[in-house]
C-alpha cells in the first residue's frame, strides 16, 4: 500500500510541475490584462488603437497606439523582405540541391547566427550597416527602420529556412521520383512539386517568423532610435512597440501612475498579436503533419 | 535552356547562403576590430565608470554567472519534472496535449512579455524586488519551454528495453524512471539545459522590464541583492554618444561570446562523451 500512494504523489507532483506552464500562461495573460484595464479606465479603447499621436510622457499626453504599431510593422515588414526570400532559397537549396558535406558545413553556421544575442545584432546595425547605407543614401539619418529591418531579417532567416528545411524534407520522396520521371529538373521539380506540397508547412514557419519579429526588442531599441511616429519612410527615426516598452522600463516613472501603466496595455497589444500569429502557426503545421502520415 | 534555368537557380540559391555567411564574418570582424584593443585584465576586473577609460565589466559578469546559475537551478528541476510527466505518464491524455500545446505557445512569446510577468509578478506582487532572485524566476520561465523540449528528447533516446528489464525486475514506475531512465539520459538533459542557458544569458529585454538596473558600481553578493548583466552594460554603452563607451560596448560584446562559446563548447563535450558512452 505504501508503495503505491508514494507512486500517486509522485505523479502528482511531476504533474504539478507540467501544469507550471498552463500557469504562466495564464499568469502573463492576468499581470498584462489587470494593469490593462486600469488603463483603459482612464483612456478610451477607441483613442487608444486608433489615435495617431503617442505622447505620454509629454505635458500634453496623447495615447493614440498606432505610431507604435506602424513602428512595429514597418521594421517587421522589411525584416520579412530580407528573411522570407532568402530563408526559403537557403531551404531549398539545403533540402534539393546541397550535397552532405555543404549541408554538414552550412547548418550550424546558421545556428550559430541565429544563437548570437540580440544585444550583438543592435550593435552591428547601428555600428555598421547603418554607416554603411549612408553611403548609398546620404539622406539617411543615423536612427532609422531600414538598418534594424536588415539585420533583423538576417537574424531570423535561420529559423525560416531550418523550419521550411523540415516541411520539404517531410515531402515524400514519391512526389519528386514522380516528377523526375516525368522528364521535370530540379528545380521545377523543387519549385511546382516540393514548395507547394509544402506549402502549408512553410507558411507556417513564415508566420513564426512575423511573430518573431513583431516581439524583437534589443535590436530596434539600439538602432531605431525613439520616436514614435506614424510613416512610411524607412530612413528616419522611430519607435516600435517592444522599444517603447523598453524606454519607459530604463527611465524612473513612478509605478502606479498612467504612463506606467502604458507599458502593459502596449505589452498586452503585442501579446495579443504574437499569441494570434503562434496559433495560426501551430494549426497550419498540424494540419501539414495530418497530410503526410 | 531549361538547365541553364536550374544552373541559375542554383546559384541565387547558393548566393543567399553565402550572404548569409558574409554578414557572420562581417559582425564578428566589426566587434573584434572596435573592441579588441579595449580587452585587457583591468577591463575584466574594473567596476562601471563615468570615464570610459576606467569602466570594466566585473559586476556585470558577475551579475550575469548570479542570474544564470539560479536560472539553471530553477529551471532544471521543474522542466525535468514536465518533461517525465509529459513523456512518461500522460502520454495520451487530453491534459498531457493540453500542456503541450501551451508550451509550444509559450516558447514564441516575445521574451519582453516574459519581462513584465516578472516585473507584475514576481518584482511586485511577491515583493522581491529588482533582485538577482526575481531575475532569474523571469528568465527560469522564458528558458522552460526549451529545457522541456530538450529533456523530452533526451528521455526519447533511452531504449525501451531498458524500461521492461526494469520492469521485470519488479521495479514500480517511478523507481524504473528515477534508477534507470534518469541516469542514462542525464548527459542528454544537461546538454540541452546548458544551451537554453546559453540562450538565456544573451537575453537582455525582459531583464531590463523587471527593472535591472544600468548603473551598478557593484557586483551582487546575495540573491536580494540588485545587479546588472552584461547585455545590458553592453546596451548601456551603446546607448551614450561618446565613442569610448562604444568601444566599450564592443569589448562587452566579445566578452559575451566568449562566455556562450565556452557554454556551447561544454555542451558540444558533454554529447560527444554521452555517444561514446552509449556505444559501448
Amino acid at each position: 500500500m505504501q508503495p503505491r500512494r508514494f507512486e500517486r504523489l509522485i505523479e502528482f507532483l511531476l504533474l504539478a510541475a507540467a501544469a507550471l506552464s498552463v500557469f504562466t500562461t495564464a499568469g502573463i495573460i492576468l499581470v498584462l490584462a489587470v494593469e490593462t484595464i486600469e488603463f483603459l479606465r482612464e483612456v478610451s479603447i477607441v483613442e487608444f488603437l486608433t489615435g495617431t499621436e503617442w505622447t505620454p510622457l509629454f505635458a500634453n499626453r496623447h495615447f493614440g497606439v498606432l505610431p507604435l504599431v506602424a513602428g512595429t510593422l514597418l521594421v517587421s515588414g522589411i525584416a520579412m523582405l530580407v528573411a522570407l526570400p532568402m530563408g526559403l532559397l537557403a531551404a531549398v537549396y539545403l533540402s534539393e540541391y546541397a550535397p552532405d558535406g555543404v549541408r554538414r558545413l552550412v547548418k550550424p553556421v546558421l545556428e550559430v547566427l541565429a544563437g548570437v544575442p540580440t544585444v550583438v545584432y543592435g550593435y552591428f546595425a547601428l555600428m555598421f550597416v547603418t554607416p554603411l547605407l549612408q553611403r548609398v543614401f546620404p539622406q539617411m539619418s543615423g536612427f532609422n527602420a531600414l538598418s534594424p529591418g536588415i539585420v533583423m531579417g538576417i537574424m531570423i532567416l535561420p529559423l525560416v529556412s531550418s523550419l521550411s528545411e523540415d516541411a520539404m524534407r517531410a515531402v515524400p520522396s514519391g512526389l519528386r521520383e514522380g516528377a523526375y520521371a516525368l522528364g521535370a529538373t530540379r528545380m521545377q521539380t523543387a519549385l511546382q512539386v516540393v514548395v507547394p506540397a509544402a506549402f502549408s508547412g512553410i507558411t507556417a514557419a513564415f508566420i513564426l517568423a512575423v511573430s518573431r519579429a513583431v516581439g524583437e526588442t534589443m535590436i530596434v531599441a539600439i538602432a531605431a532610435g525613439q520616436q514614435p511616429r506614424l510613416t512610411a519612410n524607412p530612413f528616419v527615426p522611430l519607435e516600435t512597440m517592444t522599444a517603447y516598452i523598453v524606454q519607459v522600463s530604463l527611465g524612473d516613472t513612478p509605478q502606479g501612475t498612467l504612463e506606467y501603466r502604458t507599458i502593459f496595455a502596449v505589452g498586452m497589444l503585442l501579446f495579443l498579436m504574437t499569441f494570434g500569429l503562434n496559433l495560426v502557426s501551430t494549426w497550419l503545421r498540424e494540419r501539414f503533419r495530418e497530410e503526410y502520415s | 535552356m531549361k538547365h541553364r534555368a536550374d544552373l541559375a537557380f542554383r546559384v541565387v540559391a547558393m548566393a543567399t547562403l553565402v550572404v548569409a555567411l558574409v554578414t557572420l564574418g562581417a559582425l564578428i570582424i566589426d566587434v573584434m576590430a572596435d573592441g579588441a584593443g579595449r580587452l585587457s585584465w583591468q577591463f575584466l576586473t574594473s567596476l562601471a565608470s563615468r570615464r570610459p577609460e576606467d569602466a570594466g565589466i566585473y559586476h556585470a559578469l558577475a551579475g550575469s554567472i548570479w542570474v544564470i546559475v539560479l536560472t539553471g537551478l530553477f529551471a532544471l528541476p521543474l522542466g525535468v519534472a514536465s518533461a517525465v510527466y509529459l513523456e512518461e505518464y500522460g502520454t495520451a491524455s487530453r491534459l498531457a496535449r493540453f500542456i503541450e500545446i501551451n508550451i509550444s505557445n509559450l516558447a514564441a512569446v516575445p521574451s519582453i512579455i516574459y519581462g513584465l510577468l516578472g516585473l507584475g509578478l514576481f518584482v511586485r506582487t511577491m515583493n522581491m524586488g529588482r533582485s538577482v532572485l526575481a531575475g532569474a524566476c523571469t528568465l527560469a520561465l522564458l528558458a522552460l519551454p526549451v529545457v522541456i523540449l530538450s529533456t523530452r528528447e533526451a528521455l526519447r533516446t533511452v531504449p525501451k528495453s531498458i524500461r521492461e528489464a526494469s520492469y521485470a525486475l519488479g521495479a514500480t514506475k517511478w523507481q524504473t524512471i528515477w534508477y534507470q531512465v534518469l541516469p542514462m539520459a542525464f548527459p542528454g538533459i544537461l546538454t540541452g539545459l546548458i544551451l537554453s542557458l546559453s540562450r538565456a544569458i544573451g537575453e537582455t529585454a525582459p531583464l531590463i522590464t523587471i527593472g535591472a538596473l544600468t548603473y551598478i558600481p557593484f557586483a551582487p553578493d546575495s540573491v536580494w541583492s540588485p545587479f546588472t548583466v552584461l547585455p545590458i552594460q553592453i546596451f548601456n554603452w551603446v546607448s551614450r554618444p561618446q565613442a569610448a563607451f562604444k568601444e566599450n560596448a564592443a569589448a562587452g560584446i566579445l566578452v559575451l561570446m566568449a562566455l556562450l562559446l565556452a557554454m556551447n563548447a561544454a555542451a558540444v563535450f558533454l554529447r560527444d562523451r554521452f555517444q561514446q558512452q552509449g556505444r559501448s
